[in-house]
């Protein structure tokens, strides 16, 4: 600490512009050094539990830990509104987003043991990798260099403001016509899922007994067939199929079910239409 | 402040993104570790602006700017994740991108739904195989 008051009020009285003559060093921190490490810890810390904690919900909560710890760090690097907007915009909606998100599919509140998939130890040799090699460049390139963080802050509202009306009106009015385009996308998307299913042909899907939001895997063999003989009817569409449907839906119906009449809802859908 | 810091904070945090989105199951926390991956660039872009800004004199806040436009995007990108997550839970009542594998070239053998394919699915590896070749 003694080192740390020596090194600061050097910084002080030494008003060096020049990277290289700073009174800096690895083993004087600052105040604010040693709150970022800190912080940081936190940080790294709770960005770690969230992408390996079982419970699916207790990831999410931590996420705003991490994400909270990075708006201390924008304080501390003197960038105010970047901070107030991680708040407001991170914070305050993504994670709770997030969170819906995770309510509406039905997340499983407990340990779920299934949250990682097979191949972690491949994931996380490549992260270990990727760390150790930024990290080395990093450090070997920014060695010996400090921030100045005197004076009027660098972030400040006015200043960011000034530069963002001034410098970047352009990319701010292209942002606001993509954050339109987001959300009317959002919005089609999920009104397009809810009109297809209450649709009829997810009815008699319905009716052979594997409803679409059951999560067992006869379904996803359902949907597999659907999508990849939905690909090309022509191909898949033997002539028997296309003269009378009806016919060969109803023995194989009770063998799959789902099989062979996907195919004749995805070829002639007029005549389905027709029939009804 | 040194600037060695945030730039190795941001360097372990997209790490453990990249480790998130590699490891985990669940679609929704990809995302979750894709935010983490959006927020270390934010944090090294911040750092850089505030460096920039004293030493090169830089008046133009780009990265100021740009993190603001990130967070934005970020935004965006969560929002329009999140639709499709949920479009495709109710499509196929499963958020676990394991599962999701329509467009795989070859038909697996060793997923966690191989077991109950025999029931009905002696024919789809086939038919697939035949498209794939076609």
């Amino acid at each position: 600490m003694t080192l740390a008051a020596i090194a600061s009020a050097t910084a002080t009285t030494a008003p060096a512009t020049v990277a290289a003559t700073h009174p800096h060093g690895f083993l004087s921190p600052t105040g604010a050094e040693i709150a970022f490490l800190l912080v940081g810890l936190v940080t790294f810390g709770a960005a770690l539990v969230t992408v390996t904690t079982k419970q699916l919900v207790h990831a999410a909560l931590w996420l705003v830990v991490a994400l909270g710890g990075l708006a201390v760090e924008y304080l501390l690097l003197t960038a105010e509104f970047i901070a107030w907007v991680q708040v407001l915009i991170y914070v305050g909606s993504v994670v709770v987003l997030l969170l819906f998100g995770l309510m509406l599919t039905k997340a499983p509140i407990g340990r779920s043991p299934d949250a990682d998939s097979g191949n972690r130890w491949a994931a996380l040799a490549v992260a270990v990798a990727a760390a150790a090699a930024l990290v080395w460049v990093v450090v070997d390139a920014f060695r010996a260099t400090w921030m100045d963080l005197d004076g009027p802050a660098a972030g400040s509202t006015a200043v960011t403001g000034a530069s963002l009306f001034q410098n970047w009106v352009l990319p701010f009015e292209a942002l606001s016509v993509l954050l339109l385009a987001a959300l009317v996308g959002a919005i089609v998307l999920s009104r397009k899922a809810k009109a297809e299913s209450s649709s009829p042909p997810v009815n008699s899907r319905g009716a052979t007994g594997s409803s679409p939001s059951v999560p067992d895997s006869r379904n996803h063999t359902f949907g597999r067939n659907g999508r990849s003989q939905g690909n090309d009817p022509t191909e898949r569409n033997t002539p028997s199929q296309l003269k009378n449907p009806t016919e060969l839906k109803n023995p194989t119906e009770l063998k799959n079910p789902t099989k062979l009449k996907n195919p004749t809802e995805h070829n002639n859908p007029t005549e389905q239409k027709g029939a009804r | 402040m040194h600037l060695v810091y945030p730039a190795v904070l941001s360097a372990l945090l997209f790490c453990t993104g990249i480790y998130g989105v590699l490891a985990r199951r669940n679609a929704i926390l990809v995302l979750m570790s894709v935010e983490l991956m959006l927020n270390a660039v934010n944090l090294n872009l911040v750092a850089f602006d505030v460096w920039l800004s004293r030493t090169a004199d830089e008046k133009l806040h780009s990265g100021q700017a740009l993190t603001l436009f990130t967070i934005a995007i970020a935004a965006a990108e969560i929002g329009i994740g999140l639709a499709i997550v949920l479009a495709v839970y109710r499509g196929r009542g499963t958020s676990d991108i394991d599962k999701l594998r329509d467009t795989a070239e070859g038909y697996e053998t060793d997923g966690p739904d191989s077991d109950a394919v025999d029931g009905d699915g002696t024919e789809p590896p086939a038919a697939e195989k035949a498209e794939a070749t076609a």
